[in-house]
């Protein structure tokens, strides 16, 4: 075991700062410990020392890419394939039949995962969406996926996972129809990757180019966020939402109390978010 | 016995067998089973025998079985769910992992 000094209150607020203006992540004091041990690799991939020069060197540069670094740095890419079933069991049997009885007419579901991380999210819908064939054949579907991380979004894009991640919520069905095995890699079908489109996207700056949605997932981002800065998103979120939408967040976060144009219903002992209706 | 420790703290009331023939023997004794795990690599008839002798018998049509082995072959998922299994762990899991197939095997765990 090393000791050595804890970071200085000067480089955590410089840190706390930073992150909270890029991202609106929180930072409590009290996590030095966790900025530390998330900058520690991350200066030392870039050639620093430590993170205590790294941070001397954000410090006193123009913002760049190191900047956008550290921010990435500090995210939390904590995720499953079918992260709570009752979600996707939800999604399956109430929401997606009544889309479907709703919008036969024009045949189309534009569907947004606002935080998917390395893309376990998105799959599991598009895999889900796979499963309700023949019902959705010739419908237009868009499954649209960000994050503000490039590092999760490439991992995502890649769609390949290891053994630990391919054992975690994936019905075995699914994983034997829609992965392939190169050795100790399980890569997602093309065909199911090919469905689902990658972009970088901070949800606290624009949302450009983002048609309106039928179903969006912010399911476990806002937890993390300032109180502000959820309220905005929400509103943001609910602007974008079709009148007959669907919201799912995350199982600790809920709309209430924060954003009154959305009520919570449940379904399959789920809670989703609609708009309500004026 | 991680697993079986596992299992009683989620509530559930865990009979262990030895093997696949003792599987057999054990499930027969039962009053009622609401779910089997097994390995796959066993002296006495293997997981993948044990799942067809089970699921051969109509009264245990339903029972869900859950596969939890070493072998981490996309084939060995394929041939397991072949055979009648419903679920599949590959080895070495997590508590969570456990949880979330019996999850996905309806039990709210
Ligand atoms: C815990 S993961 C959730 C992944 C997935 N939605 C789930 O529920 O399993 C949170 C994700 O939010 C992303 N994130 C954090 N702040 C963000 C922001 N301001 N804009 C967009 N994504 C953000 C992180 O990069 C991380 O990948």
């Amino acid at each position: 075991m090393t000791l050595r000094a804890a970071m200085s209150s000067s480089d955590f607020n410089y840190i706390r700062n930073l992150v909270r203006g890029q991202s609106a992540l929180t930072l409590d004091p009290g996590k030095e410990y966790l900025v530390e041990s998330r900058l520690d690799p991350l200066a030392r991939h870039e050639g620093f020392p430590s993170y205590h020069q790294l941070v001397a060197t954000l410090r006193f540069g123009p913002f760049r890419d190191l900047h956008r670094k550290v921010v990435e740095a500090m995210t939390t890419n904590e995720t499953s394939f079918f992260r709570d079933a009752r979600v996707f069991a939800m999604l399956a049997k109430s929401i997606l039949p009544a889309l479907v009885a709703g919008r036969s007419a024009e045949r189309s579901l534009n569907i947004w995962c606002a935080a998917c991380s390395t893309g376990q999210e998105p799959y599991s819908v598009a895999m889900l969406l796979r499963e309700c064939q023949p019902s959705l054949e010739r419908w237009n579907i868009r499954i649209l996926a960000s994050d503000i991380s490039r590092n999760v979004l490439t991992r995502a894009h890649a769609g390949r996972y290891n053994q630990m991640e391919v054992n975690r919520g994936l019905p075995a069905h699914l994983l034997v129809r829609y992965f392939e095995q190169h050795g100790q890699w399980w890569e997602i079908r093309p065909e199911i990757r090919r469905m689902v489109e990658f972009r970088e996207t901070n949800l606290i700056q624009p949302w450009h180019d983002l048609p309106g949605m039928h179903v969006i997932l912010m399911r476990n981002v806002l937890i993390y966020l300032d109180l502000e800065t959820k309220r905005t998103i929400l509103e943001r979120a609910g602007r974008l939402l079709d009148r007959r939408g669907y919201l799912l967040l995350g199982g600790a976060e809920t709309t209430m109390n924060l954003d009154d144009s959305f009520e919570p219903v449940s379904f399959e002992g789920a809670v989703c978010f609609r708009r309500r209706q004026t | 016995m991680i697993l079986t420790a596992y299992l009683k703290k989620l509530g559930f009331d865990v009979t262990v067998a030895v093997d696949g023939r003792d599987g057999l023997d054990r499930l027969r004794g039962m009053e009622k089973a609401d779910v089997v795990l097994v390995d796959w690599n066993m002296p006495e008839l293997d997981g993948i025998s044990f799942v067809r002798a089970v699921r051969a018998q109509p009264a245990y049509a339903a029972l869900p079985l859950m596969m939890v082995t070493t072998n981490t072959e996309l084939s060995n998922v394929s041939e397991a769910l072949g055979a009648g299994a419903d679920e599949y762990v590959m080895k070495p899991f997590t508590a969570d992992m456990i949880r979330e197939k019996l999850e996905l095997l309806g039990f709210p765990v």
